[in-house]
């Protein structure tokens, strides 16, 4: 049996298959990046029961603190904050529990290997898994965000919203460089790893304010700016949303933060290259990582 | 001169590969030598825990050796991953990769694009294969409705996206059906006969996969190579005399009148079959197993026979099987190897009780 595709697109010699320029190098990582962010994207249109567990029931829990601040007369920005303060979670939410997992379903199923064995950059896998899950939430985040506003009367007071917008472009790509580290981190360390999501997913939302200013926290809300990118996101954009803020006066400007922001990415990325790159070669030392029994 | 079609397709030289565990370390490989040439299809036969899985995830760079070395194609498995990963693939039976949620040209495409083809010819060549490998009718059937056999077809097609140089077939009928199975194995023969040049290492413990597709096989046991040849090689190594069962019209003095013959080792009486079958005619034939010192003396044998008035109705000369090959060189058969394999050397054996929710036998 001979057909077209068994005879495909030779080439001369493996030496000349396997000579690729950097802009065929590039061209690989980047069309990889898309491939992997693809099922996620499709997946979204093929399971609409995401709708009410990724969006109905989220909206809920930002609806009972709406309640609460209602029931102590606090001023309407403060709706607003929880509000926003929603819209934001569904994108923690992805980076810990999807985005960090994912290599180590990956492991399971089968395709860790395959991707260790492919010719791209595991790092294109993981930016994919990142892009996948960000257009997710966003629909996420957008739906808490605009219903919630306009159910509550939410009313947004921007003066910057370049900055505005960028911060939040920041605050993502913040989020999901840690979620990277995390995936790396889930796959060496298995469940010890999840449990530490797990032991740690309250107190992080705790201090990173998702329902209030946090300078309220004092010097632990400082230190949560300092290291958790949702905090520090979400400070800079209720100062940029809610002009003339109340509450706490904030511990640093939007700007300041923006640039917080900008070190945590470039931190994140960095640790998730390396992190992979020992990744992979433990997983040839030991094979525990991708042959699927070890 | 790496990458040089005329270097070895592999050539691997005193792997060793060795697992931590507990309560010992658990010696996979111990020494192999292989040396496989382009254009070839290579057969790695040997019982579960043989090794065979271990050695295909050290030449596809996803495992280092503990000692030795190994080249694909002149790229080094240790020092020119990227290089090696650009002209192979390797498919595995039983694999489940990829995302149930897809259909399957979606997720043939999604490979498509981690091999490195463009958008549109991803689309192109995964269309192709489609129809290659006798996918029409699952094109836009959602991957996790595939039964076992499509699913084995759509998984060879995706091995088959980046035209490898060299592809890893890693017990790739395993699980199928006969039907399923034949399939599969016609398309690894109708693909490597394609374009020249192309090379096939398949690792299996069904004897009779190894003996139709490969030109050249490897028996591999507890981590050792015991032999390399053709089948007929291999098989020639148990048979010392040949073996012929002729079956006769008649044959006045029984056997005994053969075994006289010169270059007769024995004669004996097989089976008596009748002719007429079930239409109730009542002629009996004689069948004899015929065991000779060469073939050679099969024409005294037929001469000598056409002396008593015998009537040659059928003449099989019987192969041993590979079988029976392992039999000879390890002591015991495949099933009792796998037996003592999975006892001994199956490492998800020796691992402790707390790391079995990773474990699965790959």
């Amino acid at each position: 049996m001979t057909t077209r595709a068994f005879i495909g697109r030779p080439t001369a010699s493996p030496r000349e298959a396997a000579d690729w320029s950097r802009r065929r190098i590039l061209a690989n990582n980047l069309r990889s990046v898309v491939g992997r962010a693809y099922p996620r994207v499709r997946g979204m249109a093929r399971e609409p029961s995401w709708l009410f567990f990724e969006i109905l029931l989220p909206f809920l829990t930002t609806s009972s603190f709406v309640f609460v601040y209602r029931a102590l007369q606090a001023p309407q920005e403060y709706v607003g904050f929880v509000v926003l303060g929603g819209a934001m979670t569904a994108f923690w939410l992805n980076v810990v529990w999807m985005m960090a997992a994912q290599l180590y379903w990956e492991k399971d199923q089968g395709n860790l290997e395959l991707y260790f064995a492919a010719p791209m950059d595991v790092m294109s896998v993981l930016f994919g898994m990142a892009i996948g899950g960000l257009v997710m939430s966003a629909t996420r985040a957008a739906v808490v965000l605009v219903v919630a506003s306009l159910v509550y009367g939410v009313q947004f007071s921007v003066d910057q919203w370049g900055l505005l917008v960028t911060v939040f472009v920041l605050a993502l790509a913040a989020m999901y460089g840690l979620g990277m580290v995390l995936a790396s981190l889930f796959l060496m360390w298995g469940r010890e790893a999840w449990h530490l999501t797990h032991v740690l997913a309250e107190p992080v939302y705790f201090v990173s304010g998702l329902n209030f200013p946090v300078a309220a926290l004092g010097r632990l809300g400082a230190l949560a700016l300092a290291t958790i990118p949702l905090a520090t996101g979400l400070d800079a954009m209720r100062q940029l949303a809610f002009a003339g803020h109340l509450g706490p006066a904030p511990f640093l400007p939007p700007l300041a933060e923006a640039g917080i922001l900008v070190a945590m990415t470039g931190i994140f990325l960095v640790l998730a290259r390396f992190m992979l790159r020992a990744l992979e070669r433990r997983a040839r030392q030991e094979g525990r990582l991708t042959v699927r029994w070890r | 001169m790496s990458g040089s079609i005329t270097a070895p397709a592999i050539d691997a030289r005193g792997i060793r590969r060795v697992y931590s565990a507990k309560p010992a370390p658990i010696t996979a490989l111990a020494g192999v030598d292989l040396e496989v040439q382009p254009g070839e299809l290579f057969g790695l036969l040997g019982p579960n825990g043989a090794g065979k899985t271990t050695l295909i995830k050290i030449l596809t760079t996803l495992l280092l050796p503990s000692a030795g070395t190994a080249r694909v194609f002149g790229f080094d498995i240790e020092h020119e991953t990227k290089q090696i990963r650009r002209i192979m693939n390797m498919v595995a039976g039983g694999e489940q990769s990829g995302y149930g949620i897809l259909t399957v040209r979606e997720q043939l495409w999604m490979f498509s694009q981690f091999y490195g083809l463009a958008t549109r010819e991803g689309w192109t060549r995964v269309d192709e294969l489609i129809d290659a490998v006798g996918l029409d009718e699952q094109r836009l059937q959602r991957v996790s409705s595939l039964s076992t056999g499509q699913r084995q077809k759509m998984n060879f097609a995706r091995g088959l996206l980046n035209d490898p140089w060299i592809l890893f077939l890693d017990e790739p009928t395993l699980g199928l059906d006969v039907s399923a199975a034949r399939s599969v194995r016609e398309l690894v023969v109708g693909w490597k006969a394609a374009v020249p040049g192309r090379t096939v290492l398949l690792t299996t413990h069904y004897m009779a996969e190894a003996d139709e597709l490969c030109e050249r096989i490897a028996i591999v046991d507890r981590g050792r190579v015991l032999a390399i040849g053709t089948p007929a090689e291999l098989k020639q190594r148990v048979q010392r005399e040949s073996i012929f069962r002729i079956e006769l019209d008649r044959l006045v003095g029984g056997p005994t009148a053969l075994a006289r013959l010169p270059g007769v080792v024995s004669a004996t009486a097989a089976t008596a079959a009748q002719a007429g079958g079930t239409t109730g005619d009542p002629r009996q034939t004689v069948e004899v197993n015929l065991v000779l010192v060469e073939d050679a003396a099969l024409g005294g044998v037929v001469g000598a026979l056409g002396g008593l008035g015998a009537r040659i109705l059928a003449l099989r000369k019987s192969e041993p099987t590979l079988e029976e090959v392992f039999v000879e060189l390890v002591g015991r058969g495949f099933d009792d190897s796998e037996e003592t394999a999975a006892h001994a050397l199956h490492p998800s054996e020796a691992e402790p009780d707390h790391d079995r929710e990773h474990q699965e036998v790959g």
